[in-house]
């Protein structure tokens, strides 16, 4: 956080307008929680008593039109796929996934003999941060959501994501 | 033991030698084994019997048994809550055109429990009042727990490989 | 003063202008409405769909197979003592009461079941009844949520927390423990957990009766789920419901006691049945206190475990609780079908083993989540849609169970 703090000059503060929306963006991360199975209890874990994730700022939401983060906690299955799909694109811009569970990053315990199992939820939609842990204790999960935090405070506002992506690509 | 030979005496009494094919007394609980087409009467004699009154079915198993022996059977597993007795029934029945009178009328139980048979192992239930897939969707081709089941390559575009190198 | 000069009748808007519309020409029609696999309610990828008049519910069909995992492929394709953590996974809040059923399961086969020591029975009775205690809050805490009261939920979660830290200190892991093995466990009970079990024991005492000032006895959540979703006795037996659900339709039914299974013999505890207290026998307000009746018989039967843990069936220096668990897994050809008491219903596994390989040739597993389901169509009928919130809650569903 790169911020010239001139508090002897009536209270001003002089900083990049970058840092200060991430700053705004990564504090108040609003996940819609899409639990399908076993994660889906340790993330209920997580954001009850025990380890509590409002502190971080964050509250789950409902619907996915007012979030900014999907956590897929859990298998999916070829049926859920389209909904996941559907779920996804319903999200509004910046969006960001969070895959919780080795069943979503690929495939889990099913990979060898489930036929009905989709090996790793990024075969649907793109994926920002990967959560190991079959279920990830919530510790693990507030990590997860720690390096979110560290991706978006390295974001642009002038060049948009997947532009400065493919622009990495070709230098 | 002394309910089984019971319930078996009943059972040749009412409907005679030609319905009752064996018996198989390795299983737990111990099972009569019954011909494919007259598995209604005698369940249905098996709920409405004073003496034996089955109730509940607990459980309706379909097995595949390949294609070399060339059948597939349905077992069924009754429990009787007042008399406290339990009874495996099984049936054996032609793979390449599996087909088995439904019990949806007499044990409720049995409407999903059929259809999820009808789904993983394709055994068509007669008479069942709303047979389709349960558990797979309902665009899925094949039966998937058949022993010479291959998966499809992809769905939807994603690929079914396992890749080993990920 | 001017006076007022109208003359006032009840019908005089009417004669004015009268209607085109009234309440006998005016056609309804129904609506079907979509409660998606994603919803914020905690139950899981279940897809409801609710054909509604108005406010009223019609029909509600239930469509599955959101999470299907494929367990009884895994059955026929690993060998028997791997499928272990697979069996976890079913029913994932209370998965030593799966493994249970399935541990018993492959020592009947092979014949092993009466060579079991008592103190690995013990201690096998002893984390089934904490993760039946933690199942039961899993279920309460979300149904409240659903109603609306959030504060038991987080005050159960913060209790389930403490449960899962002390199996977590026993196997290892938080939630699917793959703890008990075939011919014994993994390993014995860490020393002081005795203790330290005792001293939660006393905790928590005092915690079950505030849940029952806070949420079960709550004036609210009394009128939210009283005679609501009434379950007829003959036609949950005919659905094949099972467990705490037909307990509250009034019939005493506990696979503990009727088969006898493990040392639950030899303990002492009751089984509560649904009186109708609130309402009438076998509604949503009845489930909920058997469960939480539950939670309280199941709190005794562990202190009993406990006396008996640490007086006859101490701790030895000789104990290896792998002694048992044979190198090779190989039953004879045989069929069996074995059932036990899950906090959701009878969880049952068939096996059908050849005897040549020590992989089954079918394992099917018989869940309790699946038929209590099948009844949702016929308990809701008639009532409101936010009523049919309230049924499904009380059914208490893990869809891993359902879809297996």
């Amino acid at each position: 956080m790169k911020q010239d703090n001139q508090l002897n000059s009536g209270g001003v503060i002089v900083s990049k307008l970058e840092d200060l929306t991430n700053w705004a963006r990564l504090s108040s991360i609003w996940p819609m929680g899409f639990g399908l199975a076993c994660c889906a209890i340790e993330m209920m874990g997580s954001m009850a008593s025990g380890y509590d994730l409002d502190r971080y700022g964050v509250i789950p939401r409902a619907s996915p039109r007012l979030s900014d983060v999907m956590i897929v906690a859990g298998t999916v299955t070829y049926k859920m796929a389209d909904r996941v799909r559907r779920l996804y694109e319903q999200m509004s811009e910046p969006r960001y996934v969070i895959s919780m569970g080795s069943c979503a990053n690929c495939g889990g315990p099913y990979w060898e003999h489930g036929y009905h199992v989709v090996k790793g939820v990024d075969k649907i939609i793109p994926v920002d941060v990967y959560v190991p842990g079959c279920p990830p204790r919530p510790e693990a999960l507030i990590g997860g959501i720690i390096k979110l935090r560290e991706k978006i405070e390295g974001e642009s506002l002038i060049a948009p994501r997947l532009l400065i992506n493919s622009m990495k690509e070709k230098v | 033991m002394d309910k089984f030979e019971d319930i078996k005496k009943i059972l040749l009494s009412t409907f005679g030698e030609d319905l009752i094919v064996g018996e198989d007394l390795s299983c737990t609980p111990k099972a009569i084994l019954i011909k494919a087409d007259k598995i209604y009467t005698i369940c249905q004699e098996l709920f409405q019997n004073k003496e034996m009154y089955f109730d509940s079915l607990s459980c309706l198993t379909g097995i595949d048994n390949g294609s070399e022996k060339d059948t597939m059977e349905v077992v069924y597993n009754l429990y009787s809550i007042p008399f406290e007795i339990s009874l495996m029934l099984k049936v054996e029945i032609d793979r390449k055109n599996p087909e088995v009178p439904s019990v949806t009328s007499i044990w409720q139980t049995a409407n999903w429990h059929e259809r999820e048979a009808y789904d993983l192992l394709g055994i068509h239930f007669t008479g069942h009042p709303d047979m389709r897939r349960i558990l797979m969707p309902a665009d899925w081709e094949g039966h998937p727990l058949r022993k010479d089941y291959e998966e499809p390559l992809e769905y939807r575009g994603m690929e079914t490989v396992r890749r080993e190198d990920d | 003063m001017p006076e007022i000069q109208y003359k006032y009748h009840k019908d005089n808007l009417k004669k004015s202008e009268p209607n085109i519309y009234n309440k006998d020409n005016l056609r309804t029609e129904e609506m079907v409405i979509n409660i998606g696999p994603q919803h914020p309610s905690t139950h899981g990828v279940l897809r409801l769909e609710v054909v509604t008049d108005g406010e009223i519910v019609v029909d509600v069909v239930p469509h599955l197979g959101y999470l299907h995992r494929c367990f009884e492929k895994h059955g026929e394709s690993v060998p028997f003592n791997q499928v272990i953590p697979f069996v976890d996974r079913m029913d994932y809040v209370a998965s030593m009461n799966n493994e249970h059923a399935y541990v018993m399961g492959v020592e009947r086969m092979l014949g092993i079941q009466d060579q079991i020591p008592k103190r690995i029975e013990y201690i096998r009775v002893l984390v089934a009844e904490l993760n039946r205690i933690a199942s039961h809050f899993v279920a309460i805490g979300t149904y409240g949520l659903d109603i609306g009261a959030v504060t038991p939920f987080l005050w159960l979660m913060r209790d389930r927390e403490h449960i899962l830290r002390m199996l977590e200190w026993v196997s290892g892991a938080r939630m699917l423990y793959n703890y008990i093995w075939i011919g014994g466990l993994y390993y014995d009970l860490p020393v002081g957990f005795e203790e330290r079990c005792a001293e939660f024991i006393n905790y928590l005492k005092p915690k079950l009766v505030e849940l029952d000032n806070v949420l079960v006895n709550n004036k609210i959540f009394v009128d939210r789920t009283a005679n609501i979703g009434v379950l007829d006795r003959n036609l949950a037996i005919n659905n094949g419901v099972t467990g705490p659900m037909l307990r509250s339709t009034g019939l005493k039914f506990d696979l503990r006691r009727v088969d006898g299974y493990s040392v639950y013999p030899e303990l002492d505890f009751n089984i509560p049945v649904g009186k109708g207290e609130m309402g009438q026998t076998g509604d949503c307000w009845d489930r909920t206190w058997v469960r939480a009746e539950e939670c309280k018989e199941s709190v005794k039967i562990i202190e009993q475990c406990l006396s008996k843990l640490l007086g006859e069936h101490k701790r030895t220096k000789e104990f290896d609780p792998r002694q048992f668990a044979p190198k090779k897994i190989r039953p004879k050809a045989q069929d069996l079908y074995v059932r036990s008491e899950n906090p959701k219903g009878e969880v049952g596994f068939f096996f059908r083993a050849d005897g040549r390989s020590d992989i089954a040739v079918r394992c099917k597993a018989r869940s309790c989540c699946f038929s209590n389901l099948s009844i949702l169509p016929e308990l809701s009928k008639g009532y409101m849609v936010a009523d049919l919130i309230a049924i499904v809650g009380s059914l208490d569903l893990v869809l891993g169970e359902v879809d297996r």
